[in-house]
């Protein structure tokens, strides 16, 4: 299988600032530059400028209207930002896109509430993932391949959901759709991966199991994981970024960031 | 009972196709053998057993057995957007109607000569309104072909424009209903004006012949009722079809999860606007059925009452399972058929009742309490009666 990075590294754009050049020199996956969205006066985000880098692992923390969502809004095209800019490795402006064109360009998004299609079995929710052609004739007349029911038998095997194949989605436990959420963005073959709060209501043997899901999912793919469980930051976390009203606070590694006199003072609590 | 279970058909080693669909389908081989027997047995006992004989079966019936056939295509129609795409259209009764219209206005030219005042050309109507020539939207209307895609091409493209404007808005949940209601509710004031140039509100009647055979002779009847029965089964297995392949599991998937579908990158507008058409499409025809048998085409069925009345229809029936909507349609319609003329005053409210009563203790309808009976009865063979009163 080539790699998920494909495509996205090597090419130039020809309108590309110097700081977007040093961007892909560094191999960065999302690019977001001086986002700024406002609601009725409410600044959700304020000039927020975040960089991911390609295979990356990166928590996202901040207190409740940090704008942690609204991120993901911006990157996943549900909401567009008033100014600033937002691109995904060094060719696509994500800020043109629909969502279904960003999610067929290769960023999947799990939500917060585990979001599985309730009434169709584990395997038809993955096979409805996988990536391909999503038009309405060719999925009329789509036949499923020896290779992509493969496919879909690796990433049943690699969210623990084999046996479940057959059961109607909506009869799997909490922990369990939230696997199956990632299986499905995993079908999608995304080069980014965008995950709110996976672990919520999750018991402590779930969230293991998540953190080891996450981490090995690292490297072939960028991960961005907005998450309030600060024990599970620290035990998948190697970097971490704070949000605050909106834009950056700090980022560093899950130490540095606890030591940071700000975060403390807003985030903490101390 | 696998496949109440398992709505979404889509088996795991890739039978697809309408074979596979239909193998899996218990219900809907059931409704197709019913059909098949309908199809057998009504010409033999409306042509061929005398007329003195208790067997015989009358005109009379046929025709009112074929209205019922074109209400359950219909009601097909409904499910399909309703019961799958999760739509709630209360306007279907307009695509109905005009595919009604497009062969009406067909009908109304073969008349010819032997209208009221005799005009070659003109209808009736125009000729009452002092019109001197036809408006220009009844050219071609003479030429069969051309009116049989007027039936499809009339309710398609209100479908698509309607559809695309409102899906592209993301308008949905009650705030979509509540716009068909307005769109049939338009239509059929506009039909009912004069100089609509669509009859008004006595619309087109007294219709000679269909393709040079008399809508009069009994054969003639046949043909059509044999036609609409066919269309039904022909629209269940597109309809079956469609569900059981990948884009039916798509559909369902947007209607459980809008916005996952979304983001996993489905065009969910295109795929609600392709059913909706279709759906118009299927309505059309139905209507096009429908209004040689009955031989009166009038803006009444552009009223939102009638819309409504569909939903309610496919939700006594059962929805979400094709056949239910022809269940549904044949159960309210016989009872409709039975009141007006036994206590006409009380139809409305048995409607309402029966709706009711759907709701509350039927939440799947009469096809879903015969597959939870079935389910009870199959396992343990021991008789379930005292336990199936729902609580």
């Amino acid at each position: 299988m080539t790699s998920p990075w494909a495509g996205l590294t090597g090419r130039s754009r020809s309108s590309s600032s110097p700081r977007v050049e040093a961007a892909a020199a560094r191999g960065i996956a999302l690019y977001l530059e001086d986002i700024t969205v406002s609601f009725d006066g409410f600044r959700a985000l304020n000039a927020l400028t975040l960089y991911v880098d390609i295979g990356e692992l990166r928590c996202i923390i901040g207190p409740n209207g940090a704008g942690k969502t609204t991120m993901m809004d911006v990157i996943t095209g549900k909401t567009r930002p008033d100014s600033g800019s937002a691109w995904f490795g060094q060719n696509v402006d994500l800020l043109n896109l629909t969502e279904p064109e960003i999610a067929q360009a290769g960023i999947g998004r799990k939500f917060q509430k585990p979001t599985v299609f309730e009434k169709h079995t584990v395997f038809d929710n993955l096979e409805l993932a996988m990536a391909g052609n999503k038009s309405v004739w060719s999925t009329l007349f789509a036949r499923i391949a020896p290779v992509q029911i493969e496919r879909i038998e690796e990433v049943l095997q690699r969210i623990g959901l084999l046996e479940q194949r057959r059961a109607i989605a909506g009869t799997l436990s909490h922990g369990q759709k939230q696997w199956l959420e990632i299986g499905m963005l995993l079908m999608q073959d995304p080069q980014v991966l965008l995950v709110d709060e996976p672990v919520a209501g999750m018991t402590p043997q779930e969230i293991e199991r998540t953190a080891q899901l996450l981490t090995s999912l690292a490297g072939k793919h960028s991960v961005v994981v907005v998450e309030h469980d600060m024990a599970f930051v620290r035990s998948i976390a190697r970097r971490v970024t704070v949000l605050h009203e909106g834009s950056v606070l700090a980022e560093g590694s899950i130490d540095e960031v606890q030591a940071h006199p700000k975060v403390i003072e807003v985030y903490l609590g101390v | 009972m696998q496949q109440f279970m398992n709505a979404g058909g889509g088996s795991l080693a890739g039978s697809g196709g309408l074979a596979g669909a239909i193998r899996s389908d218990r219900g809907g081989q059931l409704f197709l053998c019913g059909l098949l027997a309908v199809i057998i047995v009504v010409p033999v006992l409306n042509l061929l057993v005398p007329e003195g004989s208790a067997l015989h079966m009358s005109s009379y019936t046929v025709t009112l057995l074929g209205k019922y056939i074109t209400y359950a295509m219909l009601a097909m129609a409904v499910d399909l957007v309703w019961g799958y795409c999760g739509i709630l259209s209360l306007g279907h009764g307009a695509f109905f109607a005009l595919g009604g219209y497009a062969i009406g206005m067909y009908l109304m030219r073969q008349i010819g000569t032997r209208g009221v005042y005799g005009d070659p050309v003109l209808p009736d109507f125009t000729v009452f309104l002092n019109w001197k020539e036809l408006p220009w939207f009844w050219h071609g209307f003479d030429s069969f072909p051309f009116a049989a895609l007027m039936v499809f091409l009339a309710p398609g493209l209100l479908a698509l424009v309607f559809g695309f404007l409102a899906f592209r808005s993301r308008v949905s949940g009650v705030y979509l209903s509540i716009i068909t209601q307005a769109l049939t509710y338009a239509l059929m004031l506009a039909f009912f004006r004069n100089d609509m140039g669509f009859g008004g509100n006595n619309g087109f009647t007294d219709f000679k012949d269909l393709l040079g055979f008399s809508l009069q002779s009994p054969a003639t009847r046949m043909v059509l009722f044999l036609c609409t029965a066919l269309s039904l089964g022909g629209t269940y297995l597109l309809c079956r079809y469609i569900i059981a392949s990948r884009a039916g599991r798509v559909i369902q998937a947007v209607r459980d999860a809008e916005s996952r579908a979304r983001f996993l990158g489905y065009r969910v507008e295109s795929y609600k606007l392709w059913m909706f058409v279709l759906s118009a499409l299927l309505a059309g025809l139905a209507g096009a059925l429908y209004v040689p048998q009955i031989g009166i085409i009038n803006p009444s069925e552009f009223s939102p009452a009638n819309s409504i009345e569909i939903v309610i229809w496919v939700a006594i029936g059962g929805r979400g399972t094709l056949y239910g909507a022809v269940v549904g349609a044949f159960i309210v319609n016989y009872a409709k058929t039975y009141f007006t003329a036994a206590l006409p005053s009380m139809w409305l409210y048995a409607l309402g009742a029966l709706f009711v009563l759907v709701t509350l203790f039927l939440p799947n309808g009469v096809v879903g309490l015969m597959a939870q009976r079935l389910r009870r009865t199959v396992p343990d063979a021991a008789p379930a009666d005292a336990t199936v009163v729902p609580k």
